[in-house]
């Protein structure tokens, strides 16, 4: 269950001991983050879980926030929101409208927190920029070459790729995301976007008749211990008349929201799987721009959901964007996702393009699987939802970047005319506009993932990846998703793990330093640092990135769970899985968390 | 006091950063890689808004030189605090080959024409660790300078000057005009928040080129190569003191 090699067995026994116990209670063997005993320094100190109001160090500092109105504004700089504001400002310079568009985002600079495959289908680009190309959009690569096969130990089995096929790639760009994102970022700001990378939101404001008022940043200037610094500040309020929710898979805003407004009475818990990549310089002679791979099988079994892609990106050097992706609903504890991707680039045909390469980067993000079924509603007062957080991507196809694009614009399109109309009697102070749910119903997007939504949940029998391979083989391919059944998931993720005596350890191979590596190695190359001095999330599970370990305590009997919380790349996954359910993923002091570049 | 700061800032690869030789070994890689303010910048810069809250400077102001994007390190000095910003203009091959020395011509000159009276620099920047700018800027001028500060307090019209140095700390009295450069224990830096990230839009920045100073950006340096520094060898133990000798011996080292 832990990625890093160092467990003892002890530690699988406080982790075994874990999983059978229900609930709130830990086993008296891990020391406890919730008993307060004084020999043992507590897990969080955040003020969601201990409240400042009651303590003595807060008493006496300043707590008012400076505060400042928008007409929009958007929580998260990418594809969606970016492509909302530009939306915004498009339609207000054709009407003659001014609208004030702030977008405030955690990452250091546009695009440092994006990452992604990527494989790029771009119909919503053309529809937001027809002329993308001329204005120097970083899609470099079309895809020339479309493979597709199932991977065993030592062979790989090629599978035709027949047109009509979600997989099949034809049209499409090979992109470095976070290079992407960055150019919307530049055509947003040049429409006159107010772009604020650096600024986390980390609290939703509510009106007094419960509508959506808008953000909060964070405060910053707080120790670990939960005290303020000398350099505390307060953060700062940003209000609007609507606001858009575009935190990508998970966010931890979007979670708050779920609850407040009860958007997933509805519908199926969102699904979702982790995605790691990689990005590597090759030796050139094995470099084919353009060629996209995609495998199934080893070293998964068939009931594990999961898949690499490997995509050759023509950007000037022979790179390859590489990665791994699994689905969380996985039963295994002792599985590794981390170490099935670092197992999986041994195999000989993948090996071959990465033997005298060098590995540059290193990244993981969790991603939705729950396509249609998993849709919440999508417009509250005062807020709407867009992108993959509350989750539009296409499964089969890997692809959710153009979907969240176009989620962004028809909220822009639904928003722009309640807004800017002077006569509108609103019920609420913030603006509900289920006109965005409406439109919505009536896109592409609707349609394509209704066509595909049997996909992902046909994997959920006995053969597994056999059985869904079949049934898109059939349904899909033939029938276009028109069958009138839609099959369900299978329940959260979370609830998935079985108990670690029920399941047989799996081996790793120990990294090779060359083709595989360790964990920490990759987290020092994904660049990620934030304050060491701030307080962090309780939690108990594990991270692509190193920041749950137990630890011996320093008395000598028993371990101790330490959050390494500087190690956190952001990739949610510790919140989704965690069987407990007792991680809440907060945002950390703004421009902190990785520093992917073009990931 | 009717005194006016100027600030150096330099914008550089972020400290977090992995940084990758460019193919061509001409240089590091710095397309999209995350970039931030010196560390020791930071450091200068609170400082100067520390002594104008103190009402002992009149007026902060910060200058970088370098492209279009070190407009984004002097915002976030004006978030800070300082009053207004000065771009000197320096881009392309002029950029890449930027030095100390053509650093510390352009800000005598600034010092000169914007009538400065204190000059507060970081004590070094972090990607070339060259520590040279404050001590030829002040030598350009002609000016007493406090190196590697880590406590500055103005007294009548000196400096008082804690200095760090090998032995110790150094406390020296300088005369005022002067150039002090930041070393790490002089402050803690504030935080850029977001309401002061606004207010800093409206805030001035100039923009100048180094012509207009009369500095000429020309280096007298050129770059051979850029190379990773070579991997550790593993080293070799010994059982005993002979062996040791022996191996020395073998390597021709005695």
């Amino acid at each position: 269950m832990f990625p890093a090699c160092r467990y003892s067995l002890q530690a699988r026994r406080c982790v075994g001991a874990l999983k059978a116990v229900q609930a709130e209670h830990v086993a008296p063997q891990v020391c406890s983050t919730r008993s307060s005993s004084s020999t043992l320094s507590r897990i969080t100190t955040h003020y969601s879980v201990y409240p400042r109001d009651k303590d003595p160090r807060w008493e006496g500092v300043e707590m008012e926030r400076f505060a400042d109105e928008a007409d929009v504004v958007i929580v998260g700089g990418g594809p969606a929101g970016l492509s909302a504001a530009i939306r915004l400002k498009q339609l207000a310079s054709q009407h003659e409208k001014e609208l004030r568009v702030c977008v405030v985002e955690k990452a250091s600079q546009i695009g440092a927190h994006t990452l992604s495959g990527a494989c790029l289908e771009p119909t919503a680009l053309s529809e937001l920029i027809p002329d993308w190309k001329e204005r120097g959009a970083p899609l470099n690569t079309p895809v020339t070459e479309d493979k597709f096969s199932i991977l065993t130990e030592k062979y790989r089995i090629p599978v035709p790729i027949l047109p009509g096929l979600p997989m099949n790639n034809h049209g499409n760009y090979l992109v470095r995301l976070g290079h992407f994102v960055r150019w919307l970022g530049e055509q947003a700001e040049e429409l006159g976007v107010e772009l604020y990378p650096g600024y986390a939101a980390s609290e939703v404001l509510f009106h007094e008749d419960g509508s959506v008022k808008g953000i909060a940043t964070n405060d910053v200037g707080i120790a670990k211990d939960g005290s303020p610094k000398d350099v505390f500040e307060r953060g700062m309020e940003l209000h609007a008349k609507v606001t858009l929710f575009g935190e990508g898979c998970h966010g931890h805003l979007a979670k708050q929201l779920y609850k407040q407004f009860n958007l997933r009475g509805n519908c199926e818990p969102q699904t979702y799987a982790i995605g790691l990549k990689e990005l590597w310089v090759i030796d050139e002679k094995k470099w084919c721009p353009g060629r996209t791979e995609h495998s199934v099988g080893w070293p998964l079994n068939r009931n594990t959901y999961g898949g690499s892609f490997l995509y050759h990106l023509n950007e000037g050097e022979p790179l390859v964007a590489l990665g791994f992706v699994v689905g969380l609903d996985y039963t295994n504890p002792y599985l590794s996702p981390f170490r099935e991707f670092q197992r999986w680039k041994h195999h000989p045909s993948i090996m071959s393009t990465l033997e005298g390469g060098n590995r540059i980067a290193y990244g993981a993000r969790a991603l939705n699987e729950g396509g249609f079924q998993s849709i919440p509603k999508l417009t509250f007062p005062g807020g709407m939802l867009i992108g993959c957080s509350p989750g539009f991507m296409n499964v089969p196809k890997i692809k959710g970047t153009h979907t969240a694009m176009k989620s962004g614009m028809l909220a822009a399109e639904s928003a722009f005319s309640k807004i800017t109309d002077e006569n509108l009697q609103s019920e609420t102070a913030g603006l509900y506009i289920p006109e965005y749910e409406e439109a919505f119903k009536k896109s592409w997007i609707w349609k394509e993932l209704y066509s595909v939504r049997n996909i992902r949940p046909s994997f959920h029998n006995y053969f597994g990846l056999y059985g869904g391979m079949v049934y898109t083989g059939i349904f899909y391919w033939i029938l276009r998703g028109k069958e009138p059944w839609t099959l369900k998931h299978n329940g959260l993720d979370a609830d998935q793990l079985k108990p670690a005596k029920d399941c047989t350890p799996i081996e790793y191979p120990k990294p090779d330093g060359k083709i595989s590596f360790d964990l920490l190695s990759s987290v020092a190359l994904s660049g990620t640092n934030h304050e060491h001095d701030q307080p962090f999330c309780p939690a108990e599970t594990q991270s692509f990135s190193c920041v749950y370990e137990y630890v011996p305590l320093e008395t000598g009997d028993g371990m101790r769970l330490q959050i390494n919380a500087q190690n956190c790349v952001h990739c949610k996954t510790c919140d989704i899985k965690d069987p407990s359910q007792n991680i809440n993923w907060v945002v950390p002091e703004g421009s902190g968390g990785p520093a992917y570049n073009g990931m | 006091m009717s005194a006016r700061v100027l600030v150096g800032v330099k914008r550089v690869i972020d400290y977090a950063v992995k940084i990758r030789v460019k193919p061509d070994r001409t240089g590091v890689v710095t397309d999209g890689v995350k970039h931030s303010m010196n560390p020791f910048c930071e450091i200068a810069v609170e400082e100067a808004v520390k002594l104008k809250e103190k009402k002992l400077v009149k007026e902060v102001v910060a200058v970088s030189c370098g492209p279009q994007q070190v407009q984004e390190t002097i915002r976030t000095a004006l978030a800070m605090g300082a009053d207004r910003g000065i771009h000197v203009e320096v881009s392309g091959k002029d950029y890449e080959t930027l030095g100390p020395l053509q650093v510390s011509k352009i800000l005598a000159a600034l010092a000169k024409k914007e009538q400065a009276d204190l000059i507060i620099l970081g004590k070094q920047a972090i990607d070339d660790d060259c520590n040279q700018t404050g001590q030829m800027t002040a030598a350009l001028l002609d000016w007493p300078q406090g190196t590697f500060a880590s406590e500055v307090n103005i007294e009548a019209d000196k400096l008082k000057v804690v200095r760090e140095i090998d032995g110790g700390l150094e406390t020296i009295k300088i005369n005022l005009p002067a150039v002090v450069t930041a070393d790490l224990r002089l402050n803690t830096p504030r935080y850029a928040t977001l309401p002061n990230i606004m207010k800093a839009k409206k805030k001035k920045i100039a923009n100048v080129k180094p012509a207009d100073l009369g500095v000429d950006v020309s280096s007298r340096l050129e770059v051979l190569k850029v190379d990773e520094p070579p991997q550790r060898q593993a080293g070799v133990k010994v059982e005993t003191v002979h062996d040791l000798v022996g191996k020395l011996k073998e390597a021709g080292r005695i």
